[in-house]
């Protein structure tokens, strides 16, 4: 199970809104090993693109380092699909290289940039198998 | 010669949970090539055909080696190397 807190979950659903029709993307860092998604980090879609993801490269070795120097890990890692479910991809799955983390996919396919409710679903993907588990939105 | 590795998490079950390891060579390829012999299987996880997977980063010393030369960046004693996966994915 996920547990996230609200003002995070309303965060990542905030961002993949304000990117649609492009796809969003960031991740949650939290203490390593403590399973706590307390850290938002929004980041760029590098490329920039509504079918596809990918984090910055030099981004990418900004944000690890940070963590590393934090003692932090991806807690989670989301995206959003703007046309489609949210469900990962098989792009997604192969890809898919933190085996400790929650993969959050928002959809944002029914309202886009405006208000309404999403869909916010969350997996593991580990060696290629997908498995997906409950999210408690806690307050906080 | 002495180069810093840093290992993903997802490559550290070739390196028995290290999160870095030594390495040696005077390029990049030749520290893959070492790695290798100390951690067979890690090699092809980095590496297809004839140059670094795409969806691959390495750095060294901070910078992308892509720009600097790929698999033949010249690394010397001290450098640090940065593995880490792409985050990436598409619908």
């Amino acid at each position: 199970m996920l547990e996230i807190g609200q003002a995070t979950y309303d965060a990542i659903v905030a961002h993949a809104k304000k990117d649609h029709p492009d796809e969003a993307c960031g991740v949650v860092a939290g203490p390593e090993g403590s399973d706590r998604p307390e850290r938002f980090i929004p980041m760029v879609n590098a490329a920039r693109s509504p079918t596809f993801y990918e984090f910055d490269p030099v981004d990418l070795l900004k944000l690890y380092k940070e963590m590393d120097a934090r003692d932090e890990e991806p807690v989670i890692v989301y995206h959003s699909h703007t046309a489609t479910e949210a469900y990962p991809s098989r792009t997604d799955i192969g890809l898919a290289s933190e085996p400790h983390a929650h993969y959050v996919l928002v959809s944002t396919r029914h309202h886009g940039n405006s208000d309404g409710p999403v869909e916010l679903r969350s997996y593991r993907i580990i060696d290629g198998a997908v498995t997906e588990e409950d999210v408690s939105v806690v307050k906080k | 010669m002495s180069i810093e590795v840093r290992i993903p998490t997802i490559l550290r079950t070739y390196t028995g949970g290290e999160k870095a390891v030594t390495g040696e060579g005077a390029t990049l390829s030749e520290v893959i090539e070492h790695l290798e012999s100390n951690h067979p299987g890690i090699k092809d996880r980095l590496i297809e055909g004839e140059g670094l997977r795409r969806f691959v980063n390495v750095y060294v010393n901070d910078e992308d080696v892509r720009f600097t030369g790929g698999l033949d960046t010249s690394v010397s004693d001290g450098d640090q190397v940065v593995v880490l996966p792409a985050v990436a994915g598409g619908s």
